[in-house]
């Protein structure tokens, strides 16, 4: 679709405040717009990772041979798996694709000047270094006898977080998710909102970019997911009260796996929040250098709201293991298995849309397409994970953290940096490094595949997951797999090394410094786009181009 | 203590000598699925052969054909780009082709679904129980002659290569009969897995699972799972170890009381603190 601006690009005068920036306190404590508070989710999600990333590379020195060579005791390596598994998913992933990437680019798309509430747009942000600091804290306070902090896996199910976990350590883990899930909330409500009423006057539905369809489903799955996480959050809470409830006690006539089927109805749509805004980004980035617009347009908003739906009726496939009614399983698996339709369109629509284009193979357009087919991989394995028969063998294996790294730690992170790369130049106003940058793809590509591709193996030769320490047998698979996460680290190294390059050089960025097949809004806009923008509407000329 | 240990160090050297051309357990280096005992995992195994044929060829064909499209329309070779946007034909063919392909696989993949999960008539009955951090088992149709047993894992010294693997009491079954296996736990989560016999199933306190298996004649011999649901600092440290005799030989080995050697009998330490 093409945007045509009235009068001059965005409506910029001399009499505009578009400089008239707060200072640096007012600015960056009590922001309220959306592109400093997108701003802050990055930095925010970029901490998070460091912290999320030391973890796992701790876990993967220790499991590089066997034997128990760096933590104490398996305790503190679940903790570690814990706390990692949490800060990738709630302090890394979703701050950087949802309200870094979100807060930015969604009302810039649809032409809006700002989010619909900016003061809650500024609570959503600030409750998350506080759920951030009271995870923290969670690592140092007692958990259970064997030691601090909270090890019973990302998924705190009960006995071992209830009676398992005595100490302080999980209540902070349930404050802290629980300030999280409300900043999450809010900032759905947030786009939700912006997205139906302030769209700028010709920004039908069926016009919106799609990372801005990609964004307003995974709103809705955060407000339809995230209240139920806060009840089973809040249901171990009152459990873990000495004399008080006992949902999941079988003692008191409560079931454990009640709270696995709660946790699991939040934690399938929970991986498509993370996902479908990469799908968003990765579109954008597709027919941005594909220099085609995308193609099948409609199908690929649908496709969004298809997986959404969908999502929400297939969660038991995690608990195939479970002891459930044979025809409940049946049901999940089929259920699980009509997902790949839609998955299938958006791949299949990413190759037609660059089929026919004239491609550039830039930085982001590298992390796009790595996406992709890291996508595939990940995705075909859940076609396996599906087929409740097999997953027997496969459950809680290595084959399992495979299947979920090659989707969230390709699938999600790649497309963070996809969008990171694409839009770096408008959000900060300079232009990176290509060097820099292709060194840290490469080496992240790479590193990630030595990291997660032997471990099917491990999975399929009967690894379980969760292990501080295994058998000989597994040395070799996983001594590579822990290489990868050097190659990895080194990538990391020059993603910082590009920052820090291009904050030092500052090589302007133009408005589109994309050229042709940037279409969308916010390369009307300079780089980076002044304080305010859209003082006037933009307005969308009515062509069918983009579908 | 010192004197038992040493018995059960021996025998289970012995035993691990006599048994040895049959142990199941991960291979070196291992890239596969485990040796399948039980016509449960010979099915399971053909499944995920079939899946995995099916999810490499989905794989490749996108990987080739994302080479092609990078090569035939870079922009070097393609300046002008086309302005496709729609081919309903194509779309409908990347729809209704993926839900052939999962129409195709989901027909074998319930029947091993009901294979596993309706039981037959089960000759036999065993009973696992998940504890922190070992396994108890039982035998309820032979209470009188078998007291249940607490299988604890061996230290590093006493088991050797097959640290992480090799318990102080294996399950004992016989081969070729249907057995029934109960699954419970006394505390926390557990999951009570042997690859090479396609089980899994966890251990839920307050809940009693169901789950069956029944080793293929021939395929006597010591198998190893481990622990597969997180339960704890020990989660690593709970092997499964089972050892599945000649039907005689289990006949023996019920007349002998549960032993062809000693085993720790049930004790207080069964329903241990949880930490
Ligand atoms: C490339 C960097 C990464 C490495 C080296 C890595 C490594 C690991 C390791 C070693 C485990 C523990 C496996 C186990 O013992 O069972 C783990 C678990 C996990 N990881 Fe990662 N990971 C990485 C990135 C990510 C990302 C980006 C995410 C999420 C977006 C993520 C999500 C998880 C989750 C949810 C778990 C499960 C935690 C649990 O078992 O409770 N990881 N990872
Ligand atoms: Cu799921
Ligand atoms: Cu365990």
């Amino acid at each position: 679709m093409v945007a045509i601006p009235e009068g001059k690009v965005g409506g910029y005068g001399a009499h505009d405040d578009d400089d008239d920036k707060p200072g640096f306190f007012a600015r960056w404590f009590y922001s309220t717009n959306h592109k400093d508070i997108g701003t802050l989710y990055l930095i925010f999600g970029i901490i998070s990772g460091l912290i999320g990333g030391y973890l796992s590379f701790m876990m993967r020195m220790e499991l590089a041979e066997p034997g128990i060579q760096f933590f104490d005791t398996g305790h503190q390596y679940n903790v570690f798996a814990s706390m990692h598994g949490l800060i990738m998913i709630f302090f890394m992933v979703m701050p950087a694709v949802i309200g870094g990437f979100g807060n930015w680019f969604v009302p810039i798309m649809i032409g809006a000047p700002d989010m619909a509430f900016p003061r809650m747009n500024n609570l959503s942000f600030w409750l998350l270094p506080v759920a951030l600091i009271c995870l923290l804290i969670s690592f140092a306070v007692p958990g259970s006898a064997s030691g601090n902090g909270f090890g019973g896996g990302w998924v705190m199910y009960p006995p071992l977080s209830t009676s398992g976990a005595p100490g302080p350590a999980f209540d902070f883990i349930i404050i802290g998710l629980l300030a999280a899930g409300f900043s999450s909330i809010f900032g759905a409500i947030n786009f939700i909102t912006t997205i139906l009423n302030m769209r700028a006057p010709g920004m039908t539905m069926h016009k919106m970019p799609l990372f801005a369809w990609s964004v307003l489903v995974t709103a809705f799955l955060l407000l339809l997911a995230l209240p139920v996480l806060a009840a089973s959050l809040f249901m171990l809470f009152t459990d873990r009260i000495d004399g008080g409830t006992g949902f999941f006690d079988p003692a008191m006539g409560g079931d454990p796996e009640m709270f696995q089927h709660l946790f699991w109805f939040f934690g399938h749509p929970e991986v498509y929040i993370m996902i479908l805004p990469a799908f968003g980004i990765v579109s954008h980035v597709v027919s941005t250098f594909s220099k085609k617009p995308i193609f099948g347009y409609l199908g690929m908003a649908y496709a969004m709201v298809a997986i959404g739906v969908v999502g929400f009726v297939v969660w038991a496939h995690h608990m195939y293991t479970v002891g459930m009614d044979v025809d409940l399983k049946a049901y999940f698996l089929a259920a699980t298995l009509v997902i790949a339709v839609p998955t299938g369109v958006k791949i299949f629509s990413w190759l037609a849309t660059m089929w026919g284009g004239s491609i550039r193979f830039t930085i982001p357009m590298q992390w796009a397409l790595a996406f992709i087919f890291l996508f595939v991989v990940g995705g075909v394995t859940g076609v396996m994970l599906a087929n409740a028969g097999v997953d027997v063998a496969l459950h809680d294996t290595y084959y399992v953290v495979a299947h979920f790294h090659y989707v969230l730690s390709m699938g999600a992170v790649f497309g963070i940096f996809c969008g990171f790369y694409y839009w770096f130049g408008k959000m900060s106003g300079y232009l990176y490094n290509k060097w820099l940058a292709a060194a840290h793809f490469w080496l992240f590509f790479i590193g990630v595949n030595v990291i997660f591709f032997p471990q099917h193996f491990l999975g399929l030769n009967g690894m379980p997951r969760r292990y501080i320490d295994y058998p000989e047998e597994f040395e070799l698979w996983n001594q590579v797999s822990s290489f990868g996460a050097y190659i990895t680290l080194a990538g990391v190294f020059f993603f910082f090394a590009m920052l820090v390059e291009a904050f030092i050089r500052r090589r302007p960025a133009s408005e589109n410094y994309w050229g042709e097949g940037a279409t969308t809004l916010e390369w009307t806009l300079p780089s980076p786009p002044p304080f305010h923008i859209f003082n006037t509407l933009p307005r969308i000329e009515d062509t069918d181009d983009g579908h | 203590m010192g004197v038992k240990r040493l018995t059960l160090a021996a025998s289970a050297a012995f035993f691990a000598m006599t048994s040895a051309a049959f142990a199941n357990k991960p291979t070196d280096g291992g890239y596969w699925l485990q040796d399948a005992a039980t016509p449960v995992m010979v099915e399971l195994t053909k499944l995920h052969n079939f899946v995995f044929w099916i999810i490499t060829a989905i794989t490749l064909f996108v990987m080739v054909l994302m080479g092609y499209i990078m090569f035939r329309f870079s922009e070097k070779r393609n300046p002008v780009p086309s302005k496709t946007t729609h081919n309903t034909l194509i779309e409908v063919i990347w729809t209704v082709v993926p839900i052939i392909i999962l129409l195709v696989m989901v027909v074998p993949s319930m029947k091993l679904l009901y294979m596993q999960d309706a039981l037959p008539e089960t000759e036999m009955t065993i009973k696992v129980t998940g504890n922190t951090w070992n396994w108890e088992y039982a035998y309820p149709d032979l209470e009188d002659q078998v007291e249940a047993f607490i299988s604890n894992p061996l230290e590093k010294d006493d088991a050797g290569d097959l640290y992480l693997l090799k318990t102080d009491a294996a399950l004992v079954v016989p081969v070729d009969t249907k057995i029934k296996v109960l699954v419970t736990s006394s505390n926390n989560l557990h999951s009570f897995a042997v690859p090479a016999f396609g089980v899994k199933m966890d251990a839920v306190p307050g809940r009693i699972n169901e789950t069956w298996f029944e080793v293929l004649p021939g395929k006597e011999g010591t198998y190893y799972g481990q622990c597969s649901e997180l339960c704890g600092v020990n989660h690593y440290k709970m092997p499964i170890e089972v050892e599945v005799v000649s039907k005689d030989e289990f006949k023996r080995w019920v007349a002998n009381g549960g032993s062809f050697r000693k085993v720790a009998a049930l004790g207080g330490t069964a329903t241990a603190a949880q930490e």
